[in-house]
């Protein structure tokens, strides 16, 4: 589904990322830990089409299509969706207004029919239901004045709406207390099916006992310096990210 | 030819003349003299140019270097289809129609007026009942600081007035239609409103300036709202010339004790807009609310200029001007609050935001905040910036292209501004107007 090959992306002149290998198949839940700093977060906002990035070499395909050659709008319309770190609020523009124009965005490009205001009202009110959302928020400006478990809450409503084919989730869990966390993961891993992946960066692997991962990645200097399985999150939880970064920095140096 | 400033104020002496000459023995002769006055007052203060502080951005050049001839009524009866796009909500508005400044009678609709409402024209008032309206004339737009003002107050042909008596509360809105034809000469018109509403009274008015042809002429209203204790208005005025015209309108109000008003200026059309509003809030728990937008593009300039004047205690203000400005358009935002000493508990805020939709697009704003009470709150805040490019991502990565992500953006800020309006079917025509101007906005259409 995913094919990452020798990314490297730099913004303002600044090279975070260094070199990025990853695959991701239909149906595997990966996760990118590292400490702050690590470019996580510049991996993220890269797939999404962030232009404040520059893409320097490397290349992504998404199911055959070159990645990196499609605007954000393209990207979502071919099933990428990214989960906010920090969720945008847009004064003056209802939620359900926002969502609509998007939903039938989507779904044009997917070859269905768009949906009218009495469906789309139907469709999400469950979806709402599905992830605790009060959909009351529907009718509010998008993130306006929203708490910010509200925030990442619709975050997950939103990708639950538009039902992507790869969701990569930027630091969800940060500033969510742990009822939030559990309603987040939980919405997550409803979306959870053997054709959707999910790319979940965390820094703390707190979200992954709710989330479990099949694979865990440790980005350090903008490189993947180690994977495994969910034991590695907990081997780092117990650790921190220091011995691999550590060992990150004799292989760099050793390569040099 | 050149036109020297002496020919200028001589063509406006010659109108001052033809208006207060003859045998009319129906005009009452303390009107002749309250235009005399008027244009003597005119023709001490001399338009303002640059210099002036208040007129730092805004060139009035464009029409302080002509010498206007007043437009007239045209020939052929104005077809009730020219009419029709900006009529409101046929049957319910109390309906006047000006064409070049002139009322025109055949196109009104205020028939059934309700008990306690008069809505005439402003002549024919004054010729009827001079005891009633010439006394209010002038008392919340006084022709003592501003040219603008006082020449039109000498020169005049028309407008409205409007009386709503104590403790009547006029449902149906009162709309004023302003259309100018201009002929090829062009050539000036020079609407004057008085509005009045008093204690315990409500009611809602909305003016409407409308160019038609694309000639240059200019525009010189004045509409002076005097509200009540304890008395409603909403007042809503939407300049629409064309982009050949000049549009120079003061609104000034004068409000009692209790009193509320909701008064919006609303531009999209005119080559040059200058809008004066100004209220003074002359007894205590009044409060105003100031709602503005100003939608240019292409050359156009249009300059706010608000003075909110806190004359006594426990007043409240609120202002929020905004601006979407395209092309080399230029918007210009003065927002001056004035509290008086013994205005303690004020609580005035203001707020000018500006989104640039071009790189050649500019914006001024400046608050300017006079306060001698010690025992207020005053906010100011303005912003002006490009598009929010967080936001535009954050769209975009949901699958909405740039754009109509933009004009989402744009859109979801005028709206903002309109949704202030009571009248619907007011807000549905600007909607409509805001939409034909984006691009692919006919997609963000709600449904």
């Amino acid at each position: 589904m995913l094919e990452i090959r020798g990314l490297y992306a730099s913004v303002d002149g600044h090279e975070i990322l260094k070199g990025i290998d990853l695959t991701v198949r239909p149906g595997e839940v990966h996760s990118i830990m590292g400490p702050n700093g690590s470019g996580k977060s510049t991996l993220a906002q890269v797939l999404a089409g962030r232009d404040a990035y520059e893409v320097t070499s490397g290349e992504v395909r998404f199911n055959g299509q070159d990645l990196l050659n499609m605007p954000p709008e393209e990207r979502a319309c071919a099933g990428v969706f990214l989960a906010f770190q920090y969720p945008v609020e847009i004064p003056g523009v209802a939620t359900s207004y926002f969502l609509k124009t998007a939903l039938n965005a989507i779904r044009k490009a997917r070859g269905e029919k768009e949906l009218d205001a009495m469906e789309f009202l139907q469709f999400v009110k469950d979806k709402a239901a599905a992830v605790n959302m009060d959909d009351r928020l529907l009718k509010r400006a998008v993130n306006e004045g929203f708490s910010g478990g509200e925030k990442k809450r619709n975050e997950v409503f939103q990708m639950a709406v538009l039902e992507p084919a790869l969701a990569v989730l930027d630091e969800t869990d940060s500033g969510l207390d742990i009822d939030a966390l559990k309603i987040v993961a939980d919405g997550v891993n409803k979306l959870r099916g053997a054709e959707r992946s999910f790319i979940v960066v965390t820094h703390y692997q707190r979200l992954l006992n709710y989330i479990v991962p099949d694979y865990v990645h440790v980005l350090v200097d903008g490189r993947i310096a180690k994977s495994g399985d969910k034991s590695l999150s907990l081997e780092l939880e117990e650790k921190g990210y220091g011995w691999i970064e550590q060992a990150a920095g004799e292989s760099c140096s050793a390569g040099k | 030819m050149e036109t020297t400033l002496r020919d200028i104020v001589e063509n406006y002496g010659l109108q001052l003349r033809r208006r207060t000459e003859g045998d009319d023995a129906a005009r009452p002769a303390e009107f002749d003299a309250y235009r005399r006055a008027a244009f003597d007052r005119f023709a001490k203060l001399g338009f303002p140019t640059r210099k002036d502080e208040d007129w730092r951005h805004t060139d009035p050049r464009p029409v302080t270097r002509t010498a206007w001839q007043p437009l007239a009524a045209p020939e052929v009866d104005v077809p009730a289809s020219r009419l029709a796009p900006y009529r409101l909500d046929a049957g319910n508005e109390l309906l006047l129609v000006f064409v070049n400044g002139q009322l025109q009678p055949a196109l009104c609709d205020a028939a059934a007026l309700p008990q306690g409402v008069r809505v005439r024209g402003l002549s024919a008032a004054l010729v009827e009942t001079p005891a009633r309206v010439l006394p209010r004339l002038s008392t919340a737009a006084p022709h003592d600081e501003h040219a603008f003002v006082a020449l039109n107050a000498a020169l005049f042909a028309d407008g409205a007035y409007v009386h709503v008596e104590k403790n009547t509360q006029v449902e149906r809105p009162i709309y004023l239609l302003y259309l100018t034809i201009p002929d090829r000469r062009g050539g000036s018109v020079q609407p004057r409103n008085l509005v009045v509403i008093d204690d315990g009274a409500s009611a809602q008015v909305i003016e409407h300036h409308v160019g038609l042809d694309n000639e240059a002429y200019f525009c010189n209203a004045v509409t002076e709202l005097v509200v009540g204790n304890n008395a409603r208005l909403e007042h809503a005025k939407v300049v629409r010339e064309t982009d050949a015209a000049a549009h120079i309108g003061t609104v000034a109000i004068e409000q009692q004790r209790n009193s509320h008003i909701l008064a919006h200026v609303l531009t999209f059309g005119g080559k040059l807009v200058r809008n004066d509003v100004r209220t003074r809030l002359a007894g205590e728990g009044g409060n105003c609310d100031l709602n503005g937008l100003y939608m240019l593009r292409g050359s156009q300039h249009a300059d706010n200029h608000l003075r909110v004047e806190h004359a006594v205690s426990h007043c409240g203000s609120r202002e929020m001007y905004r601006g979407i400005l395209d092309d080399a358009s230029r918007g210009v935002f003065t927002g001056r609050i004035v509290v008086q000493p013994g205005a303690q508990k004020t609580d005035a805020k203001q707020t000018n935001r500006n989104m640039l939709l071009s790189g050649s697009a500019q914006a001024d704003s400046k608050p300017q905040l006079e306060i001698y009470a010690d025992d207020v709150k005053c906010t100011h805040g303005a912003t002006i910036g490009q598009i929010d490019e967080n936001a535009l991502f954050y769209l975009c990565s949901r699958g909405i292209d740039e754009e109509a992500a933009r004009s989402l953006m744009v859109y979801a800020f005028a709206r903002e501004a309109l949704e202030e309006l009571s009248s619907e079917p007011l807000r549905a025509q600007l909607t409509e107007l805001v939409l034909s101007r984006l691009p692919n906005g006919d997609s963000l259409r709600d449904d």
